[in-house]
């Protein structure tokens, strides 16, 4: 569950003031909004990346307004990847794994089930450098599930794959979905993604989240 | 009435290819040309026995204060290239990554080594020691730090440093500047901290950056002159490093022996950025 209860997020002279969203366990939620309406601040506030100034971010239940991004338990799939270049594909899948020291087979264990189930086992040793756009998306929710966190924040993730692509990832999303126990917010600006996906859409517009 | 379209054609593109090629290659030329002019006043009126085995670099590197020069140059530069690389990582990822107070102080400052003429470093250095606590007595080694540095050779390495570090940091900021900071970020949502998402992330992928700052500082380093000869001064077998050998050459007017050292230090220099270059390439990602 992710839980908003009057957050105040500031970027530079940009301001967020007094927001509100719940986002139910195991839903899936679209935030849209037009560019630069402050979507991107508000995931950053939730990841942990921007201090929030006022308010309470319930995840899970739990407060965590003040914990650092790596206490939050938060999968984040940013627009281009952002992928580790000098990572081979395996590496990214456990890096994750390999920062909480678990054992090693465990660890092959958990990237052979991602890899089978992203379709993404003939990637394994290679970098990122030369992957197609949904090759990208696919490793970076690998990456984003390989700790099996509590929410899933996807920015924007579909505006860099083709229409082909695309539809593979709406099928593969909604698996993620239906597999895992995982709470999941796509921001998006393409109304078209959020219809397909989302149980949920949210929509940011003059400083406030209303639902649709 | 119909009006005619005219469409200015321009240069024709195989003429302003030309005109780019001459350009730029005039100063190619310029750079061969002045090596050749070295390598030719050199070997002038030689034979072919002469410049094999008594060319005079071969005969400059049979002195033993050559070879002693030839050395502290290769040891303190890369001494010298480390420790600008050690502060140059740091900076120029605080520099890159964040906006806070007084940065803007900051960048000026880390641009004074490359504006000020290198004598002004060098002096500034040799005023800096006269101040405590850098004259008080250490009590282990029964010596100040005045005494241990200034004229010795940590003074050479701390001469090179200071204005060699100021390129490592710039080097460092452009490629801090070029890599998505996306990354560092997603490696903190995936539970490292700031130091591991800096150490796993942001370093492995600034190692192009960190080798072309290392040789550019190495470089620098080599080259560097004014501020050696105010703060180290040119002993020899002592503080003597290469340019300062050309400089203690052309003072007494052996102009064929400063000639042959320059050679020898184009030498070095291309030597290491070669295999610093190849070392590197290894590295690219495929």
């Amino acid at each position: 569950m992710i839980h908003l209860e009057n957050i105040t997020v500031r970027a530079g002279q940009f301001e967020l003031a007094n927001v509100s969203l719940e986002l139910p366990s195991g839903s899936y939620g679209a935030l849209m909004g037009r560019t630069g309406c402050g979507k991107t601040t508000l995931l950053e506030a939730i990841i942990g990346l921007k201090p929030v100034q006022r308010g309470t971010l319930w995840i899970g239940g739990q407060d965590v307004t003040r914990r650092k991004p790596a206490a939050r338990g938060i999968g984040y799939v940013p627009q281009d990847g952002a992928l580790f270049s000098t990572m081979t594909v395996r590496e990214q899948l456990a890096f994750a794994l390999e920062i909480r020291r678990q054992p090693k087979d465990k660890i092959q264990q958990r990237v052979n089930e991602l890899s089978d189930w992203l379709g993404i086992d003939a990637l394994l040793e290679r970098h990122p450098f030369g992957l197609s756009g949904g090759e990208r998306q696919r490793v970076a929710l690998g990456r984003a599930l390989s700790f099996r966190p509590e929410i899933l924040l996807l920015d924007e993730p579909l505006s860099a794959v083709d229409e082909e692509t695309r539809d593979e990832m709406y099928e593969l999303l909604r698996r993620v979905q239906n597999e895992t126990s995982v709470t999941i917010l796509h921001v998006t600006h393409n109304s078209e993604e959020a219809r397909e996906l989302a149980d949920t859409v949210f929509v940011l517009r003059d400083g406030q989240i209303t639902e649709e | 009435m119909t009006q005619k379209q005219t469409i200015r054609s321009g240069l024709p593109d195989s003429l302003f290819f030309l005109c780019m090629s001459i350009i730029g290659g005039s100063y190619v030329l310029l750079i061969v040309l002045l090596l050749l002019a070295d390598v030719a006043y050199m070997l002038q009126g030689a034979g072919w026995r002469e410049i094999i085995f008594a060319n005079p670099m071969v005969l400059a590197l049979a002195q033993p204060e050559i070879r002693y020069s030839v050395v502290l140059s290769l040891i303190s530069c890369t001494l010298a290239a480390v420790l600008s690389l050690f502060v140059a990582v740091p900076v120029g990822w605080l520099l890159s990554r964040f906006r806070f107070r007084g940065r803007n102080l900051i960048d000026a400052i880390l641009d004074i080594p490359i504006v000020l003429p290198p004598l002004v470093v060098g002096l500034s250095l040799l005023i800096l020691f006269q101040f405590w606590p850098l004259t008080a007595r250490i009590p282990i080694l029964g010596k100040s730090l005045n005494e241990l540095v200034v004229y010795q050779i940590p003074a050479v390495i701390l001469a090179q440093f200071a204005v060699a570090a100021a390129f490592a940091v710039r080097t460092m900021k452009a490629t801090f500047d070029g890599i998505n900071p996306r990354c560092e970020q997603v490696a903190l949502t995936l539970g490292c901290s700031r130091a591991q998402s800096f150490m796993r992330v942001a370093l492995p992928e600034a190692g192009r950056g960190m080798l072309t700052a290392f040789t550019l500082a190495w470089a620098r380093a080599l080259g560097e002159f004014g501020p050696l000869l105010i703060f180290a001064g040119a002993t020899r077998n002592k503080t003597e490093v290469l340019s300062t050998t050309v400089f203690l050459e052309l003072s007494i007017g052996d102009l064929e022996a400063a000639v042959a050292v320059s050679l020898i230090m184009v030498f070095a220099a291309v030597s290491v950025l070669l295999i610093t270059r190849i070392w590197g390439a290894k590295d690219v990602m495929i």
